[in-house]
């Protein structure tokens, strides 16, 4: 799972919402800030520039987009200065208008469909491999260390390259996957030239990415369940499911409510394997909402910076959304998160 | 004691940040010219062929330096499908963008309707402006001011494999029918494809377009013309082409496979320009020149149509050198640059005078070119034209899948159009 900085800011963004919602103080909130600036005005200090670079690098961008997505900003209409040429911005407010547009019309519900697909089926089969290479790799198997970290490796090579190692194997015609079905006498496989197979394609992609962060996340959690517990139910004659079932599953919740959540946002937001691998094709095929934005933004001509930030405000209403939902279902079931 | 511990790592702290934030100010040093003498840096973004073109255009441009001894060349090659975003980027930032760009004919009313580019006209940039071919100079003016010199033109034709043309006994093919029908008897024979379909890139549709009597736009009535039933019946020859195996493409990744397709005898044919040539001869099926055949299009029902394209040198309104900028352009698109590109390179000069000369005058492909190049299809040079290709990429990419149907595609893309040129019918 190559971690990318705008995924990484929607998990704080969303993050920030949950806490808020917990942490409310006591007392009329003047005094009790001016009693803490006095009190505290050294620690205030120190986080300064913290604060600072966040509000600048986050907040600034933020509040930017959620702007603009109400404008209807776009290439011609905002301001430029380049050298003699000085030209002022000329967008105007339109209100709801980029939102509606967005939510009535085809596309944005038609890439949305697509990226739930493409995040439950990520998600799933990494969590499932993941699990499974876990528990091969707890146990005492001869080489142990060496499988883990050659299990590791697509998690070490930067996601970029990797991602072009896979374009590479997949090319159609010159590809290397190809050549092997050709040497074993099968047809050659339209794998990134055919709708359906790219969409197979970028959900092998990612998976194979996606698995060294599930495995060693769940191995540690494996490795926090005591061995004891196993013993115990073994001499009561569970046998291995049952084993599996009710001491390993639940042993893990805590680890794995955290690597799904994470995994989601990721995915879903999982920018370089779709733009490297396909570019949102064939046609549209694979294009997922953050690579859709994208496109708006910087592919297209003139640039829509509204109908891009209009995207990216409803990613993250979607990504709190679901954060929220997720959060609420943990709690009912007793989960402290 | 204490405030001052807390204020100095305030300061640090805050210090460091800025110091990040500063970031680096690079692209061309200021350059005075009180003197007389041209001096600084110009940075140029060629755009041309890695590993064929780009080390003619390297050699020439750095030779700049012999002119102006105290002006550097810094040479820059982007990707030519990355520049026209990449230079957007920069330009509207204002930092890192080069000095001179090599402005495909499309961008450049685009760019300069953008106000990224320097008018040129009353500047060193221009020089013999009567000299330059009026459809190269066409495409540089805007709003009644010039903001490009024609660098190169170009237009498209068939590049052949006379090889295999010959084992499998068959001529050139002259219309769309024809073409398949080669195309089978080449498959029979050889048991190779007969054409490379380059199908991620909207550009190599064109001549399908213009052969069925259609057009993306016209721009005298301001209509849109895409969606007519010959930008259909384009979409559906295309289709055809690939279903009966007369022709493979890909989704992604074309020219590169469309070149090694080529360049390896696996295909027979391919549709392509004058950029493709340096690159093709490269190739182990044409280590004798002579093997590459080129002919016109083929033509669909309505008759025979290639795009004119080409490139232009502009110059970038913030550049921070402007004299020397200008009198680079100058000397990249001068009689003498572009005969040395046309020699080697076989692309087109923009120059009446540079054709006059031996060298050009005696280039096969050249004297193929030069006469396809005056019949070709001229388009409209609105500041959308380098949009016009986006909304025409998705859906042929989609028709060619199957994603789509050749109606839905073209009406797809006439939507698209319509929204894009407001108050056009």
């Amino acid at each position: 799972m190559a971690v990318d900085t705008p995924s990484q800011s929607v998990a704080k963004a969303a993050g920030e919402h949950v806490a808020r919602g917990r942490s409310r103080g006591t007392g009329t909130p003047r005094r009790a800030a001016k009693r803490s600036l006095a009190t505290h005005w050294y620690a205030w200090a120190m986080i300064a520039p913290v604060v600072i670079v966040i509000g600048v690098i986050i907040g600034y961008p933020l509040v930017r987009g959620i702007y603009l997505s109400f404008t209807d900003a776009n290439e011609r209409n905002v301001a430029r200065s380049i050298g003699v040429n000085e030209i002022p911005a000329t967008y105007e407010f339109v209100g709801l208008e980029n939102y509606t547009d967005a939510l009535t019309g085809s596309q944005f519900l038609g890439t949305l469909g697509w990226t739930v697909v493409w995040t439950v089926s990520c998600v799933a089969l990494t969590f499932v491999l993941g699990l499974a290479l876990a528990n091969i790799l707890n146990r005492k198997i001869a080489g142990r260390s060496v499988y883990r970290m050659m299990l590791i490796l697509p998690w070490a090579v930067p996601g970029f390259v990797s991602v072009f190692a896979w374009r590479f194997l997949y090319d159609e015609r010159r590809g290397l996957l190809n050549q092997i079905l050709s040497g074993v006498g099968l047809d050659a496989v339209p794998w990134l030239n055919d709708p359906l197979m790219a969409k197979f394609a970028v959900i092998a992609v990612n998976v194979w990415l996606g698995i060294p962060f599930m495995m060693v996340a769940l191995l540690g959690g494996l490795q926090s369940i005591p061995g004891e517990l196993y013993e115990a139910a073994e001499m009561d004659g569970a046998n291995a499911w049952q084993r599996f079932r009710n001491i390993t599953m639940p042993g893990l919740r805590s680890v794995s409510t955290t690597v799904l959540l994470l995994s989601t946002i990721w995915t879903f937001n999982m920018f370089p394997v779709i733009f490297l691998l396909t570019r949102g094709g064939p046609g549209e095929a694979t294009q997922i909402l953050v690579t859709q934005a994208y496109k708006f933004s910087f592919e297209i001509s003139p640039r829509d910076f509204a109908q891009s930030s209009t995207w990216g405000v409803l990613i993250l209403v979607l990504l709190m959304i679901f954060a929220a939902i997720y959060q609420r279902v943990l709690r009912k079931q007793g989960e402290v998160w | 004691m204490r405030r001052g511990i807390a204020a100095t790592a305030l300061v640090a702290a805050l210090g460091v940040t800025l110091a990040a934030c500063g970031g680096s100010d690079s692209g061309s040093d200021g350059a005075s010219k009180g003197s007389g003498e041209l001096s600084g840096t110009v940075t140029w973004w060629d755009t041309s062929t890695v590993g064929s073109e780009d080390k003619v255009f390297k050699k020439l441009a750095e030779d700049f330096t012999k002119k102006h001894p105290k002006v550097t060349v810094k040479y820059v090659n982007v990707p030519f499908g990355e520049a026209q975003n990449k230079f957007k980027n920069a330009a509207q930032s204002g930092s890192g963008a080069p000095d001179v760009i090599r402005s495909e004919v499309a961008w450049t009313p685009e760019f300069a309707d953008l106000g990224y580019l320097a008018p040129l006209d009353g500047t060193a940039a221009l020089k013999d402006q009567g000299d330059f071919l009026e459809q190269a100079a066409a495409s540089t003016k805007y709003n009644g001011k010039t903001y490009a010199v024609p660098q190169v033109i170009d237009s498209m034709g068939i590049f052949y494999n006379k090889k295999i043309f010959k084992e499998a006994g068959v001529e050139v093919p002259t219309s769309i029918a024809d073409l398949k029908t080669v195309s089978a008897t080449i498959k029979e024979k050889t048991g190779k494809t007969g054409l490379y379909l380059r199908g991620d890139d909207p550009y190599w549709f064109l001549s399908f377009l213009y052969g069925e009597g259609g057009d993306m736009v016209d721009a005298d009535s301001k209509k849109v013309t895409f969606d007519d039933p010959a930008g259909v019946k384009a979409f559906k020859t295309v289709k055809d082409l690939v279903d009966s195996k007369a022709a493979i493409t890909d989704a992604t990744n074309g020219w590169d496979n469309m070149q090694a397709a080529f360049k390896d005898g696996k295909v027979a044919m391919m549709i392509n320009g004058p950029w493709a040539v340096a690159d093709t001869y490269a190739g182990k099926e044409f280590a004798d020149k002579a093997n590459l055949g080129i002919a016109p299009v083929p033509a669909g029902s309505a008759g025979q149509g290639a795009p004119q394209g080409g490139h232009n040198l502009a110059v970038y309104a913030g550049s921070k050198n402007l004299d020397a900028s200008y009198a680079f352009a100058e000397y990249m698109t001068s009689a003498e640059s572009q005969a040395t590109v046309a020699q080697e390179l076989s692309l087109l000069p923009t120059r009446q005078s540079s054709y006059l000369q031996k060298e050009v005058a005696k280039n096969e492909m050249i004297a193929f070119f030069k006469p396809v190049v005056e019949k070709a299809v001229q388009r409209p040079w609105i500041p959308e034209g380098g949009s016009l290709f986006e909304p025409v990429k998705v859906e042929y990419t989609k028709v060619l899948t199957g994603q789509t149907t050749p109606e839905a595609g073209a009406k797809a893309v006439g939507d698209a159009y319509r929204k894009l040129l407001k108050d056009w019918k």
